[in-house]
């Protein structure tokens, strides 16, 4: 009954393009939104028998509402108040209602009175009732709710997953609606709450308090006020558990505990601390899973997991308690760089917007390990790499980052990367205007012609200087364009 | 982009790090006017290198809210009664009967017939009022815990308690601690509080509809 819907399009009287159109205007307004700090979200439960009754919503007036509730309230039987928790909970799927209801006097206490019956089916009634306003953009609505959510915390330790699945959303929802609301959910005891809850075994109780988890790390004070409190609960540990590949491992989960991942390490609270716990070797593991899949299926889905479990990995990475464990096998296992460009290939095809995230990973992996660069050698992936050149400006400059990064090891390592493509590549992204990734061509040129002096023979005879004297009037490039030239001529 | 044939059978493999080439650097490198440099990037929660992916996290999250797909139908059953005595609840539907379970059957004390709703709010209730040597001790020390997840806080009385929850968790102060009426078969209410309760009852009379 209460499912959440899957984010799968229904085409239904709607062409494809119209479906991209609209896709595109709302990316639009999520950037922007981002932009201004302002990107927050909500889930939203609906039964479907509700979603196929209505069709339009209709807007229910201050009578209407007191009419419902007081049915709801006063009614004889448990059915007919039912009935009128359900009319009003239809009604308030409409932002106008919602309004009203708040300026109601008492209208919350009544529904709270409700949430807190001992009758079930007006409990659960009720329970939806807040879940429509929980999901309201005005922080007006979510504080309303206060009243609420110190029972919706209640209930997460012993109700049915359903309810409990319920409950969890409202949270959420709650949560990014207003500072008020997280003001009130801390000392109440939220985080020990979800500490105690992530020990259920229902996959959907899992999946919404990751959802919950993760709204309260966006906040904008959690790096202070919540993170710290967050590692010092088993919750760590259990959202590692849930993110260990297996049979057990279940994709939505694991995307709702890879964001909380993300998001608290990317604050650097306590690092140190996840990596103790095993982070890098989960994720690791999570990362060769992900590449087997995307092999397997063409699960477009994919690059949901994908795209916080780079960034957790890239992050750690940059944490010196990486060194302590850098002899273990899960980041001195050059499998991490085949599953990578699996996964590259796999974003180039499906989300090409995710190549510099990717990158970046890669970028932190080479960076300080001869043995990765070598791997990379090894294993053949210079070609593959070379031919993202040409998607962005941005995947080009990562890409030569990259390069740099084997090439600054010495003349074995320059030896390894010169045959073949390279020369034809880099006389290309000379040709480029954008001067972030000339800037870096010519890094990789100067460590190449110093190693491999053959290289800047060769340059010379395929008309290097030429490509080179487009950029010698540029004031960022022109120094560096005048010591390639003296050494390609003079050596 | 094509990657070579052997990386799929590498990745099928078992674990294993490639023996590194020589590692021979001259100061010329990354010298001036160059200034190539190795080094691992960290990116902050807000950096724009973010953006592209963070969209697509907030896209997915509320694709689940504006695109309806066929969920998965949960299978009918006839009409069927709760089999618990002394209850006549019917149900339509498996969920239905679970919430009815757990809300009312699940965590209710033995001997006076209340329920509550979590396990833990039973054994305080068990501990608080039918256990004597609590009783006992409670003369002597603080006894009743904070009935928040997380906090260990004791007091001397339920009162002492009720303000703590009220003045250091925010609970709301009509968080209704008083005795709930016993009754047989369905508990009359559901308790939050040490043997309280936060029925419906008690907002009835209020009279706040017009
Ligand atoms: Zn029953
Ligand atoms: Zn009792
Ligand atoms: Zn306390």
């Amino acid at each position: 009954m209460w499912r959440r819907h899957q984010g799968r399009f229904r085409p239904v009287g709607c062409g494809i393009e119209e479906l991209r159109r609209n896709r595109r205007e709302r990316e639009a307004a999520l950037r922007k939104a981002r932009r201004e700090q302002q990107l927050v979200s909500r889930r939203l439960l609906r039964d479907n028998a509700l979603e196929e009754a209505s069709g339009v919503v209709e807007i229910l007036g201050e009578a209407e509402i007191l009419q419902f509730l007081r049915l709801a309230h006063r009614g004889t039987e448990e059915k007919e108040r039912e009935k009128a928790l359900v009319s009003l909970h239809r009604g308030l799927q409409h932002p106008e209602t919602q309004q009203t209801f708040i300026r109601l006097e008492g209208s919350m206490r009544t529904l709270v009175g409700l949430l807190t019956s001992n009758q079930a089916l007006l409990q659960l009634a009720a329970a939806r009732c807040l879940h429509e306003l929980s999901h309201s953009e005005h922080p007006a609505v979510a504080e309303a709710c206060l009243p609420a959510t110190s029972y919706l915390l209640t209930y997460l330790s012993g109700h049915s997953s359903d309810f409990i699945e319920l409950c969890l959303y409202t949270l959420g929802n709650l949560i990014v609606g207003s500072e008020a609301v997280r003001k009130q959910l801390l000392p109440q005891g939220i985080v020990p709450a979800l500490a105690a809850c992530i020990q259920s075994p229902h996959v959907s109780v899992l999946e919404a308090l990751g959802y919950a988890l993760s709204q309260l790390l966006q906040a904008k004070e959690a790096p202070e006020k919540i993170i710290p409190s967050i590692l010092d609960t088993p919750l760590p540990q259990h959202m590692l558990r849930l993110l260990q590949p297996g049979p057990k491992l279940s994709p939505g989960v694991a995307v709702e505990f890879s964001w909380c991942l993300h998001y608290i390490i990317c604050s650097q609270v306590n690092n140190a601390l996840l990596i103790t716990l095993g982070a890098l070797s989960t994720l690791g593991l999570l990362l060769l899973d992900l590449a087997g899949v995307v092999q397997r299926t063409e699960d477009t889905g994919l690059e949901l997991l994908a795209c916080p479990v780079l960034r957790c990995l890239s992050n750690l990475l940059t944490e010196t308690a990486v060194e302590a464990v850098e002899g273990q096998i899960q980041l001195g296992d050059e499998r991490v760089v085949a599953a990578l460009f699996i996964l590259l290939q796999f974003f180039l095809q499906k989300q090409p917007s995710l190549l510099p995230e990717g990158l970046w990973l890669l970028n932190n992996l080479t960076a300080n390990s001869p043995s990765f660069c070598t791997s990379l050698l090894s294993l053949d992936l210079t070609e593959p790499l070379l031919q993202l050149l040409p998607v962005s400006n941005v995947v080009s400059v990562l890409v030569l980052t990259v390069l740099c990064n084997i090439a600054e090891k010495g003349p074995a390592y320059c030896q390894r990367l010169w045959p073949g493509p390279l020369l034809p590549s880099l006389l290309n992204t000379l040709a480029f205007s954008d001067t972030e990734v000339v800037d870096q061509s010519l890094e990789l040129l100067q460590l190449l012609f110093l190693y491999q002096p053959e290289a800047a023979q060769a340059f010379l005879h395929q008309s290097g200087l030429q490509a080179l004297e487009k950029h010698k009037e540029e004031v960022q490039l022109q120094d560096r364009v005048h010591a390639l030239r003296e050494t390609v001529l003079h050596g | 982009m094509q990657l070579p044939a052997t990386l799929r059978a590498r990745l099928s493999e078992g674990p294993g790090a490639a023996e590194p080439l020589p590692v021979v650097r001259v100061p010329a490198a990354g010298a001036a006017p160059f200034r190539f440099v190795a080094r691992r990037v960290r990116f902050p929660r807000e950096h724009e290198f973010f953006e592209d992916g963070d969209v697509q996290r907030h896209l997915y999250l509320r694709d689940v809210l504006t695109q309806v797909a066929e969920a998965p139908e949960r299978p009918r059953v006839p009409e069927f009664p709760c089999q618990v005595a002394g209850c006549c609840q019917v149900f339509d539907s498996l969920e239905s009967y679970e919430h009815h379970y757990h809300a009312l059957h699940r965590s209710v004390c033995s001997i006076c017939k209340r329920a509550f709703p979590s396990g833990q709010l039973l054994d305080r209730h068990l501990l608080e009022w039918h256990d004597t040597f609590f009783q006992v001790l409670a003369e002597k020390q603080n006894m009743y815990q904070c009935l928040v997840e997380g906090c260990e806080e004791k007091f001397r009385t339920s009162q002492a308690r009720k303000e703590h929850m009220v003045r250091r968790h925010l609970y709301p102060a009509d968080f209704r601690f008083d005795k709930p009426k016993k009754s047989r078969g369905v508990p009359a209410t559901i308790c939050f509080g040490q043997g309280a309760s936060r029925g419906f009852k008690s907002t009835k009379k209020r009279g706040k509809h017009h």
